[in-house]
């Protein structure tokens, strides 16, 4: 019930987390594994020219062979950079097509450049990679993002690393609604409740790091996200009761009440 | 193959030597030189990197047959923690 597909590949967790702002390796990979993430994204960066190249790699913590590594181009502006990127990152992973395209507009808000994002997307579809996408929240984007071939759309829930949860549930219901891929909230969930409500809303999933990399207790928090993930997408599939506003129906039997019956008018 | 010629005041001798553009920075490393034998100087050799040079990827499979020149423009990659 839990298990979903991206890209012909099915993964056990609806959770993927981010590998960042962690206190050294040993700290992300307790908090990885308490996530219970099959999939766990990370940055492609310049090696430091000079210094100890032996210092430990990110990969020796979370080897390719346990978890499936997606390569994220964080921190590029154009579509140019973007894939230059995404290209390093395949030829470091052998091969791996799987990756999070996010190419940014402003370095304040960290608002995806839309624009660029769908110019990369043609390029790295055409190159034969899968595409998840970091986008906003808007369903227009989003089906131009899945028309292009993308095997993921990431909405934000709100902006990235602000853990101010979810601000437009509506628009990503609409999205959900007319997805005929996989829709998973990326960026802005604060605490367990947010992933809860992504994934009540109908998100095949979620993806993280802020919210656990930043809690006081990392793998705690690590461990709330994977059951909140787990229980809203339980409630999605039991159908919640219908909101009765104004309007209360008592659980116990309303006959055989000791003293004075009182009845609704 | 473009390689620089530069004297070596200290030693008195002329010496060959190829001025690349690393991660954005000038180095300096002696000429001839291939793309093996710069992973290998700056201590990469068996390490998970990607190399990109004058903006295509270069296979692992070929930094042996890789020769470098004067003004080449390398990026040499990591994964680090992100989101």
């Amino acid at each position: 019930m839990n298990s979903f597909t991206i890209a012909a590949h099915t993964y056990r967790s609806r959770l993927l987390v981010g590998t960042g702002k962690y206190r050294d390796f040993d700290e992300t990979r307790a908090a990885i594994e308490a996530s219970g993430a099959d999939i766990v994204t990370v940055a492609i960066r310049r090696t430091n020219i000079g210094q100890n190249a032996n210092e430990p790699n990110l990969l020796d913590a979370l080897p390719p062979s346990r978890f499936t590594i997606l390569p994220n181009t964080a921190g590029c502006y154009t579509a140019d950079d973007a894939v230059r990127t995404l290209r390093l990152a395949r030829e470091l992973l052998d091969g791996h097509k799987l990756c999070k395209l996010e190419v940014l507009g402003d370095p304040k808000t960290l608002f995806p450049n839309v624009v660029e994002t769908l110019r990369a997307t043609e390029t790295l579809v055409r190159e034969g990679f899968d595409v998840m996408v970091y986008t906003s929240d808007d369903p227009i984007i989003a089906r131009q993002l899945q028309d292009l071939g993308c095997v993921a759309v990431m909405p934000l829930a709100s902006l990235i690393g602000s853990g101010m949860g979810i601000l437009n549930p509506w628009n990503l219901e609409i999205i959900i609604a007319e997805a005929k891929v996989p829709v998973l909230v990326d960026a802005g969930v604060g605490t367990a409740s947010d992933a809860a409500i992504a994934m009540e809303l109908g998100c095949d999933g979620v993806l993280m790091n802020t919210a656990i990399a930043a809690a006081r207790d990392p793998i705690l928090m690590a461990s709330a996200m994977k059951k909140a993930v787990e229980a809203g997408r339980e409630a999605y599939l039991a159908g919640r009761m219908p909101k009765k506003i104004y309007q209360a129906t008592p659980s116990s039997p309303e006959g055989g009440v000791i003293g004075t019956v009182h009845k609704a008018a | 193959m473009l390689a620089s010629i530069s004297l070596y005041r200290t030693l008195g001798i002329l010496a060959l030597t190829t001025t690349l553009q690393l991660n954005g920075q000038p180095l300096t490393v002696p000429a001839p030189i291939s793309l093996a034998q710069l992973v290998d100087r700056l201590g990469y050799t068996g390490k998970r990197i990607a190399v990109e040079c004058n903006g295509e990827i270069v296979p692992r499979s070929r930094y042996g047959e890789t020769a470098l020149a004067d003004g080449d423009r390398l990026e040499i990659v990591v994964a680090v923690g992100g989101g």
